[in-house]
């Protein structure tokens, strides 16, 4: 058995692609679940039925996808143009903190201006803080060469830890029986809910907004031009004009911005305060969340709301059979796995010796 | 040449990937003690055919043998075994090792306690006497000449035993001198009743080294016949499918040149010169600058071409001219005005840029066509607005560059098609074509700056990237051509200056250089007077002659 590069890559090939890794990934997943010795299919009837199967179940997928979209079009954005930011975790409590510095009861009752103008200003301080996270690194890589998964990787432990160390001193909530966590977020800031009696938040509609405006930028865009010739080729792209450096640096604001605004979303629309387990790891999930997608912003959507499904169903699922919540994380996985041998094989053939 | 029992025998190797039919049922013999060339365009199936020889590709269907025995299909070991050694184009060797590593390199086995130096040095000073090859053992490899480089690949083959030995283009990188001294070795491996498989497209060549020429085009043999008494032009023909008409200069500049056998710009030094470097001066990481204090002088409607053996300083020539560096000392001027180092700014002031590596530098692969055709102007106000791509006037752009410059490739993906899907050769159209095609409202570039403009392109593509060059330049544009291709050099240019070490001779009249006084200023040898200097390594009597005359009548490949 050998590999052979295709001449060219058929379109059906890139459609089936993902259709044959989910296929791959139940097929695995059978395996664990049937070794749980749980009945396969009633087992997958249930985690379909707790993710997508109910108004209450879309409610909460839906959820759960919102900080996902969120991540999912940091990581795809910044996956790019070769930015490998894999610090959207810490990007995303840190712009989290950020919004509850600006937003939260700090002393009772908070800052005193009009919501109308701490909204904006609690979203664009996580922005920023988020952004900011990742401009070192981004300069790292694009002044010295200094590896950007390296670094990004690492400052989520940097965050994480200061975080918990706010969370335990100068942002700790006194009114919060000793727990860590933050001051609670002003009521105004809240964002208003999507559909009654549920947890669906407006947070979605930013966030399904923001994946076309990406796509429009990506696509139509001399910014998302640059963008995506910088990460398909920086010799040529430098060749040609384009301030390769200068465009890291953009993309790195960006991505970084989008990670920290996920922080600030979940915040405002479902926790209302900041604990250190806010996220069960959103920033992660939103790197395989981008690959599943192919990087591209409207399939970040789909693919978040498939993960989203898939964690929410599992919880659901393990209640009724005995099969561990774990099974989402080894779908999620393998998911990603399959996803990306499935793509190298749209590249290339295997060939029999 | 009639062996009696061929030490190679290909019968009926096909090859195909996906539709591309690489190889059709190609059957070929090679003898001991002969020089088989194979001749082919980029794309004709020699590559495939020796991946499949050496066992790199399994051959879909055919035969091989080697020494009356099958060779098993797929296995390198096995083809190493049999006595088949490869010298790639691009050198297999280990930079930070010694020659006697490289050559050991994957010989001994791994369990083996102890390596056995002393026995293998013995194997490799022996070879490289019985074969004239002189090597230090200790030496290096990243010390060592490209033409020393070369002798240990061909070392590291014969010392496995090889028997059958595959030369991939193997003058490509040599300076005139190196490739006699390789002729001189490849004589004396036949003589030792080695058998050798030479792959070139420089057609001199292949006529003066082989015994018998086997023409590929579009993975058939479409000829087969001994090299005494072949012709040329026959077997560009037959390497392209038709006849290839050189490049001929247009215009009136043609008949000039001819007449006063010399280039008109000499004989009126009242014509400004359009670009010009002045004690340029770039210094790399390295030990010795890159470029040290280069002078040159462009001058419109002019060709002037830079020689030199690769890695003297001809990259950062070109990217000091293309605003990718700045110069850490001199004066890099355009119409009497410095040139800011901005590739927007180059760009924008009218030079157009060739760069040497199409696929790592020229375009984007991924990226669709249309997109690549306007890389170099994608921000400017006829493709751009309000930050928004003007994607109707780029794409009217890109499809009136295709149809121009005759790119091929886009039968079904049209102006989408992904870039790195079209052939070499119609790469370098779309890069030629975004270089020379002005953007709406802009003027036609006033200098074109190439650099190995036809690097592993097919004899017709060369002969079109050729003309393209000369009706720029008849158009009033200053050319400068950087090539390590000579007979280019003599095809093309009016003046030649000659790079070694990042020194610049001074650039002087086609006429007054020969095959030899270039080869020697290759070398450093010739930092001045290289048109008299005597003695020195008297060129093959017919070759320069036929430069001399060929070119002058703007017919090179006309013998």
């Amino acid at each position: 058995m050998r590999l052979e590069r295709r001449a060219s890559v058929p379109r059906a090939l890139l459609l089936a692609a993902p259709l044959a890794a989910v296929a791959f990934t139940l097929l695995v997943s059978s395996a664990l679940v049937a070794w749980a010795g749980a009945p396969v299919g009633r087992a997958y009837a249930l985690l379909l039925e707790g993710g997508f199967g109910s108004r209450f179940a879309l409610t909460e997928t839906l959820t759960r996808a919102t900080p996902l979209i969120l991540t999912g079009l940091a990581a795809a954005v910044a996956f790019r143009a070769r930015l490998f930011n894999i610090g959207a975790e810490g990007q995303l409590y840190a712009g989290a903190l950020a919004a509850v510095a600006v937003g939260g009861l700090h002393g009772g009752s908070g800052f005193d201006a009009p919501a109308w103008l701490l909204f904006p200003l609690m979203l664009a301080a996580a922005m920023a803080t988020g952004a900011l996270l990742l401009l070192g690194p981004a300069l790292l890589k694009s002044r010295l060469g200094v590896d950007e998964v390296v670094t990004t990787l690492l400052m989520n432990f940097i965050v994480l830890l200061g975080v918990s160390a706010l969370l335990d001193g100068a942002m700790k909530d006194p009114s919060a029986m000793g727990w860590p966590q933050s001051v609670a977020l002003q009521d105004a800031l809240q964002l208003d809910k999507l559909v009654e009696r549920s947890r669906v938040h407006t947070g979605l509609l930013v966030a399904l907004g923001l994946a076309v405006a990406l796509w429009v930028l990506l696509q139509r865009t001399t910014t998302g031009f640059e963008i995506r010739a910088v990460g398909a080729n920086p010799g040529a792209a430098g060749f040609a004009g384009m301030p390769v450096g200068w465009v890291t640096v953009k993309v790195a604001l960006l991505s970084g911005a989008l990670a920290g605004l996920a922080g600030a979303v979940e915040l405002a629309g479902r926790t209302g305060y900041v604990t250190l387990d806010m996220s069960p790891g959103y920033g992660y999930s939103g790197i395989v969340i981008a690959m599943l997608a192919m990087l591209n912003p409207l399939g970040v959507v789909a693919a978040a709301v498939f993960v989203a499904g898939v964690l929410v169903g599992a919880d659901s699922m393990s209640r009724a059979v005995n099969v561990p919540t774990y099974i989402a994380d080894v779908i999620v996985a393998v998911s990603l796995i399959a996803m990306l041998v499935a793509t190298m094989l749209t590249q290339y053939r295997v060939r029999r010796v | 040449m009639t062996a009696p029992e061929p030490i190679l025998r290909l019968r009926g190797i096909t090859k195909r990937f996906g539709a591309l039919v690489a190889n059709d049922g190609i059957s070929l013999d090679l003898a001991a003690g002969e020089v088989l060339a194979l001749l082919g365009e980029n794309g004709a199936g020699k590559s495939t055919l020796v991946s499949i020889l050496f066992g790199h590709y399994v051959a879909d269907a055919g035969s091989i043998e080697v020494f009356g025995r099958p060779l098993p299909p797929g296995q390198p070991k096995a083809a190493l075994a049999a006595g088949i050694g490869m010298v790639h184009q691009h050198f297999t060797l280990a930079d930070n090792l010694s020659v006697l590593d490289n050559v050991m390199l994957g010989t001994e086995p791994l369990w083996q306690p102890f390596s056995r130096r002393a026995a293998a040095r013995e194997r490799l000073l022996a070879a490289a006497r019985d074969f004239g090859l002189a090597v230090d053992p200790q030496a290096l490899i990243g010390d060592l000449s490209v033409g020393e480089r070369q002798r240990v690949e061909i070392l590291k083959a014969l010392v496995r035993g090889a028997r059958i030995l595959i030369l991939d283009e193997p003058t490509a990188v040599l300076t005139p001198q190196e490739s006699e001294s390789l002729f001189a070795t490849l004589a004396q491996m036949v003589a030792r009743g080695l058998g050798l498989i030479f792959i070139s497209h420089k057609l001199d060549e292949v006529l003066r080294v082989s015994d018998r020429i086997a023409v590929l085009r579009g993975g058939r043999l479409v000829a087969e016949l001994p090299a005494r008494g072949a012709r040329k032009a026959d077997l560009a023909e037959a390497m392209v499918g038709r006849a290839v008409a050189p490049a001929v200069r247009r215009g009136a500049r043609a008949a000039d040149a001819h007449a006063a056998h010399e280039p008109a710009a000499e004989t009126s030094p009242a014509l400004a010169s359009l670009c010009e470097l002045r004690g340029a001066t770039l210094r790399g990481g390295g030990a010795r600058p890159l470029l040290d204090g280069v002078n040159l002088a462009l001058r419109a409607g002019e060709v002037v071409a830079v020689a030199g053996v690769a890695g003297n300083g001809q990259a950062a020539l070109a990217e000091v001219l293309c605003g990718e560096r700045a110069l850490d000392a001199g004066h890099l001027l355009l119409d009497g005005r410095p040139l800011p180092a901005r590739p927007g700014a180059v760009v924008r002031a009218g030079v157009a840029r060739i760069p040497e590596d199409r696929h790592a530098v020229g375009v984007v692969g991924d990226l669709p066509l249309w997109e690549n055709a306007v890389l170099e102007r994608y921000a400017t106000p006829a493709f751009a607005r309000l930050g928004f791509v003007r994607r109707g006037a780029a794409r009217a752009h890109a499809q009136a560059l295709v149809q121009r410059f005759d790119v091929r490739g886009t039968e079904s993906g049209g102006l989408d098609t992904l870039t790195r899907g079209l052939s070499g050769g119609n790469m370098q159209k779309l890069i030629l074509g975004r270089a020379l095609t002005p953007g709406p409202g802009e003027a036609p570039p006033r200098l074109i700056v190439a650099n190995q403009p036809t690097w592993g392109l097919d004899v017709g593509a060369v002969a079109y990237v050729h003309q393209q060059l000369l009706d720029a330049c008849a158009g009033g544009a200053a050319v400068l051509l950087i090539s390590e291709d000579l007979d280019e050099i003599f095809a093309l240019a009016d003046r030649v200056a000659v790079m070694h070490q990042g020194h610049l001779t001074e650039a002087r009249p086609r006429a007054q250089w020969t095959l030899a006084s270039i080869g020697l200023a290759m070398a450093g040898g010739a930092d001045d007077g290289a048109g008299e200097r005597p003695g020195v390594r008297p060129p093959q009597p017919r070759d320069p002659a036929a430069h001399a005359t060929g070119t002058a009548g703007g017919s090179p490949h006309a013998a």
